[in-house]
């Protein structure tokens, strides 16, 4: 026992180490959100909710969060509707330069973000586009895209294919098919493809402050009080979306791997 | 028949593939037509000319940002697969398998936070009246409040915490797929611990390692919060250079010009990487 116990010390230690390291920074941000003095720093005083009652009756904060929320949908419904049917037709029908459109739908993800905002933002300038949320959720598509891609053209196998001539030998119409047949079996690759873009556009910085003004996300506006300092309202705020983001982790988790589990 | 199919599955594509021309690529091409341009006094001239490029290679302040770029790029990724390897090696081979899925995801749990707030997060920690200042105050180690945030020092911090993540999920993912059977044999051969690390698993492990530090290197060499919240103004990295062109001077032309650069120097690495980052249907 002890000489297990030594034996596996060194690396207890080292794990335990690096926990620390990951988990200090959130669990500093989360412990003084719950402040109850002027300034996120210690010593600890509290418990104390103010700083969560002072952002949710934040219009800023409020319209940002709402904004956000907005963005993350649109642009995740939109992402998975064009990347299902563009995956949908590479995967069932032979197209002419399949090979090229592939390399061009997925290529977007080898671009980092700052380039992908700064090319939105000099052509929506030469176009005379005002910047708006509209732009934003155009950016988040061009982000998220090539993800719902890959990842719902990765679940289109044979065996999906066999079952959807199998309909339609049967006699069922083109539409049919689609809807009855080949949504309901990629059902968990459209949730984690929704799910993945929702977060990532929920968490998304650069492009969103480089192409939208008045109107912003919840980040970018988080970003603008960075400019008061340290400040237990901006940690109640990275509080609330750290616990958002959790629980759409868990409910990816859940959606997406609870069923790979199960079958 | 095969004409009409042909037709058929492009009206599929279509709509995704025009998406990406007109709000990918074709916004790439026009960024590199400003690249070419100028600003004058406070107009685009559209003559065209590579002046921009030759201002960033010639003007030594445009040139440190991608140098000072390169460096902090190199020694976080070095440090962070330093820190991330034992890690995911404890993860995939001493931790009993029902552990390990929840292990893992309390490794990266901080990961899924927003970037915004967790070099906020790291501002509380270093800050001269934040945690590690009172901590070393406390002890008598300092007399008085020390500052580690605004310098490199703290934009590497937080680039090896956020990687360190990522790290440790790529170089598991590799780990727990090599065949226990090569271990063995190793074992069985005669081979101490150490050889059948060295000799198998490391060897082995190379290709996690390397997706890894792939994805560190252009996700850092491309971050703008990190180093603006951690690392201030007294340092300028490459993202920060391009923000400030476009923020400060509103000169499109030289942000172009250098965000081009930015993305030829990833190409380099991607192209550098390639031999390890294959993607395999599924």
């Amino acid at each position: 026992m002890l000489r297990s116990v030594l034996k596996n010390l060194p690396a207890t230690v080292y794990v335990a180490l690096v926990y620390l390291f990951i988990f200090m920074p959130v669990a500093v941000l989360v412990l003084f959100s719950f402040q109850d003095s002027l300034l996120p720093i210690p010593p600890f005083q509290g418990p104390s909710l103010r700083w969560y009652t002072a952002i949710f009756t934040d219009f800023r904060i409020m319209h940002a969060l709402w904004n956000s929320l907005m963005v993350a949908v649109v642009s995740s419904v939109l992402s998975c509707l064009l990347g299902f049917l563009a995956a949908y037709g590479l995967a069932r029908y032979r197209v002419r330069g399949s090979g090229a459109v592939q390399w061009l739908l997925v290529a977007p993800l080898s671009v980092s973000y700052l380039i992908i905002g700064m090319g939105l933002l000099v052509t929506f300038k030469t176009m005379g586009i005002p910047k708006s949320l509209l732009a934003v959720i155009i950016g988040h598509v061009v982000i998220n895209l090539p993800l719902a891609f890959a990842i719902i053209y990765s679940q289109m196998g044979e065996h999906q294919a066999n079952i959807e001539r199998a309909a339609r030998d049967l006699g069922a119409a083109e539409w049919q098919v689609l809807l009855l047949i080949t949504l309901p079996l990629l059902w968990p690759a459209l949730m984690a493809s929704f799910f993945l873009s929702f977060t990532l556009s929920w968490d998304e910085f650069i492009i969103a402050l480089l192409v939208s003004r008045f109107d912003v996300t919840l980040p970018v506006e988080i970003w603008s009080l960075l400019r008061s300092g340290l400040n237990p309202k901006t940690n109640a705020v990275g509080s609330v979306v750290f616990f958002v983001s959790i629980i759409l982790v868990i409910i990816t988790e859940i959606l997406v791997f609870g069923r790979r589990k199960s079958k | 028949m095969r004409e009409k199919r042909n037709i058929k599955g492009w009206g599929f594509i279509g709509p995704g593939l025009l998406w990406t021309i007109a709000f990918f690529a074709v916004p790439l091409l026009i960024m590199a037509a400003y690249s070419l341009f100028q600003r004058v006094g406070g107009r685009i001239v559209t003559d065209l000319s590579l002046s921009n490029y030759l201002a960033f290679f010639s003007k030594p302040h445009h040139l440190n940002a991608l140098v000072n770029s390169l460096e902090v790029t190199l020694i976080t990724t070095i440090i962070s697969i330093i820190l991330a390897y034992p890690l995911a090696y404890i993860l995939a081979f001493r931790v009993p398998p029902r552990w390990q899925r929840i292990a893992l995801m309390m490794a990266i749990l901080p990961f899924w936070t927003s970037y915004v707030v967790r070099s906020y997060s790291w501002l509380l920690v270093l800050s001269s009246n934040g945690v590690i200042s009172n901590v070393l105050q406390w002890l008598g180690i300092v007399e008085n409040p020390i500052s580690l945030a605004n310098s490199r020092t703290a934009t590497i911090l937080g680039f090896v915490h956020f990687f360190t993540m990522l790290l440790t999920l790529t170089i598991f993912a590799n780990l727990v797929q090599i065949s226990p059977n090569y271990r063995k044999a190793a074992a069985d051969l005669g081979a101490s611990r150490w050889q059948t690390f060295w000799r198998i698993t490391l060897p082995l492990s190379i290709p996690g390692v390397m997706v890894g530090a792939f994805l560190t290197i252009v996700l850092a060499l491309g971050d703008y919060i990190t180093p603006q919240i951690l690392g201030g103004f007294r340092e300028v990295l490459l993202p920060q250079a391009i923000m400030l062109q476009v923020q400060r001077l509103a000169d499109f032309p030289m942000a172009s010009a250098m965000s081009l650069v930015l993305m030829a120097v990833i190409s380099v690495i991607f192209l550098l990487f390639s031999r390890w980052l294959k993607i395999e249907r599924m």
